[in-house]
């Protein structure tokens, strides 16, 4: 069974990121760039598949600019089978994304897609749903654990009121949330090994998808700096503040 | 995980992505394997197996090593080994380093110059993580003056049988394999070998020595009482123990020069993220000009020697090492990190004086940096030699 997995480039959690002074959007000429964090748990379940016997082939697929290579090396280190580049300058949203990735999917025939649930960038949460869409397959979304069988998935899912699963036919769409897998650190042999995975590139144009963007954004700002908290007396005097001020009694 | 790397890193023409990634394994094993353990390790004396264990499927300690012998080294080059140390540098434990890594000069003699039976032997379970080796030169008597070293190992029919002492030998009290220099000859240099002893040799026996720092590193004197060694574990022919340790030494002061800029930047980033969080006379630090002069300045001297280990390491990967180079970056390296370990304690006042905090680890450990590899002294002497001051 082939599993397709989705990788998006981003800037490292660690990096503190800064608003760029004419508010157009955030600075990241000069951060580190990782995987994004739920991506690589959609990565590792796929290899986790792979090792249990269930998944026969793992293909991962980046889009945008051209280092997302690196992105798609550290994928195969993990232990990706091959690569897809869909290369292009031009800023990605989620509908294109989502157009590229069925485009895709036509091509390798997948049974499975496994996605992060977002991306820790733009934190959109839409490209698993509307690939899902797009496709007409099944979708288990925040999935936290992933059982599957020869022709169905079992997806358990993280909800409000505590855990949900659903029975997809395959193929399937599987969007990952943080308690599916703890990813594995590479080891060196494998991240040496993985230069010589195949890697193919294409354009949006070669899939025939137009991913001209569709929103403008108009503003980026910081948050309202957080100001400080008073100490009361007594509780009657939160109550009445609460009342009177907050006014949410 | 010292963020000020990853930002000093970004558009270097000596990273590619390959040690982007080997960065971000290292960081995670420290992270999982090391971070929540090494208080206990410090207060155990001594490093668990199972840590060996666990670096040598990360490939951590077959860096550098051929792959016939469970080693990873194709493709590899010198700047993997320097994400790997200023990734561990995030532990601020030197002992970690030495505990973990010793087996990277005691096997690199018997990978050079050793019998294809004795590499076999012992290389792989030393790659494994299963046995631990120790490199062991210095004498009670001596250390830097190797060429005069007391150690005898007599030839008897198929034996050696060695008597001496050696000390301050990293993970002396833990190690299967001792790679040690005996003299077989006469005096000098050329009179120099060095043999393969194992832990269980009759005669062999070791004491514990008590440290400043390195707490989790054990650390010995070797005794050897009347030790029989076979011949077959005499490491390339006689007299060749200088040829065999010249592999270590550009290597091992390299590393110690990255390990020193890792250990920098996590006192510097410990001090600064203080600076911005303690208020004093109704600021915080930072906003007082003097201390953030003070983190500017340490700063400055952390990138002055990050720059030349790029540059050595570059020079090596060119195949031009220059050994004059090498030996002033790694006096340059450890006075700059005593500096900024005295810096970065000053800044936290009190608190960098209190066990728990990375700093006073960092602080209490630049010794044995300024004097492991080759003193100070030694390597300016070295470098006034190589540079052809004499004339």
């Amino acid at each position: 069974m082939k599993v397709l997995v989705a990788v998006k480039r981003v800037v490292d959690y660690n990096v503190k990121v800064r608003v760029k002074a004419d508010g157009s959007g955030v600075d990241i000429a000069n951060v580190k760039m990782s995987m994004n964090p739920f991506d690589e748990i959609a990565v590792e379940e796929a290899v986790r598949l792979k090792e249990a016997g269930k998944a026969s082939e793992i293909i991962v697929v980046s889009m945008g600019v051209k280092q997302c290579e690196e992105t798609l090396r550290t994928a195969l280190a993990m232990g990706a089978d091959r690569a897809i580049l869909v290369e292009t300058e031009t800023e990605l949203q989620p509908l294109a994304v989502a157009k590229l990735l069925k485009e895709i999917a036509a091509k390798e025939a997948p049974q499975l897609m496994i996605l992060g649930k977002q991306a820790i960038d733009d934190d959109a949460n839409q490209t698993g749903q509307m690939v899902a869409a797009l496709l007409g397959w099944g979708q288990g979304t925040f999935a936290s654990k992933v059982d599957l069988a020869a022709e169905t998935v079992n997806v358990t899912r993280e909800i409000d009121g505590g855990l949900e699963t659903v029975k997809l036919a395959l193929p399937a769409v599987v969007t990952t949330d943080l308690r599916l897998n703890e990813p594995r650190y590479v080891k060196l042999p494998n991240i040496m090994a993985a230069k010589k995975k195949p890697l193919e590139k294409v354009s949006p144009a070669d899939l025939g998808v137009d991913v001209t963007p569709r929103l403008t954004t108009l503003k980026v700002a910081e948050p309202a700096k957080r100001s400080a908290g008073i100490k009361v007396a007594s509780a009657a005097e939160l109550v009445a503040k609460l009342k009177n001020e907050a006014k949410v009694l | 995980m010292p963020r000020l790397f990853d930002q000093w890193r970004q558009h270097s023409p000596h990273y590619n992505e390959s040690h982007d990634a080997w960065g971000e394994s290292v960081r995670r094993f420290v992270s999982r394997e090391v971070t929540p353990h090494i208080d206990q390790w410090e207060q155990d004396g001594e490093l668990p197996r199972s840590l060996h264990q666990k670096a040598a499927e990360t490939g951590i300690l077959g860096m550098g090593f051929p792959e016939a012998y469970g080693g990873i080294s194709e493709g590899l080059d010198t700047f993997h080994g320097i994400m790997f140390s200023m990734e561990m540098a995030e532990a601020a434990s030197g002992g970690l380093l030495a505990g973990l890594m010793v087996h990277s000069v005691a096997l690199k003699p018997v990978i050079a110059l050793g019998s294809e039976e004795l590499k076999a032997r012992i290389a792989p379970a030393v790659l494994s993580g299963d046995k631990i080796m120790a490199l062991a030169v210095t004498e009670p008597s001596g250390g830097s003056d190797v060429a005069n070293l007391k150690t005898r190992a007599e030839r008897v029919g198929d034996h050696y049988v060695v008597n001496g002492s050696k000390t301050f030998i990293t993970s002396g009290m833990r190690a299967d394999y001792y790679t040690v220099a005996v003299r077989t000859g006469g005096t000098g240099a050329e009179g120099v070998s060095l043999l393969l002893i194992e832990k269980d040799a009759p005669g062999f026996s070791r004491t514990k020595l008590d440290k400043m720092g390195w707490h989790c590193s054990d650390t010995a004197t070797l005794h050897f009482d009347n030790v029989r060694v076979p011949v077959e574990n005499l490491i390339g022919a006689e007299g060749q123990a200088f040829r065999g340790m010249m592999k270590n030494f550009n290597g091992e002061r390299l590393g110690i020069a990255t390990t020193c800029c890792g250990f920098a930047m996590v006192a510097l980033e410990e001090a600064l993220a203080w600076a911005q969080e303690r208020t004093t006379f109704g600021k915080k630090l930072v906003q007082h000009q003097v201390v953030r002069q003070k983190l500017a300045e340490m700063t400055r001297e952390i990138y002055a020697s990050l720059a030349w280990v790029e540059r050595c390491a570059a020079a090596i990967d060119a195949g031009h090492e220059n050994p004059a180079e090498i030996a002033l970056l790694k006096v340059q390296a450890t006075r700059m990190l005593e500096y900024v370990a005295r810096e970065s304690c000053q800044i936290l006042g009190g608190a960098g004086f209190m066990r728990g905090v990375k700093s006073e680890r960092i602080f209490r450990e630049t010794r044995p940096q300024c004097i492991g590899g080759g003193t100070e002294e030694i390597m300016l002497d070295l470098a006034a030699k190589q540079l052809g001051y004499l004339g």
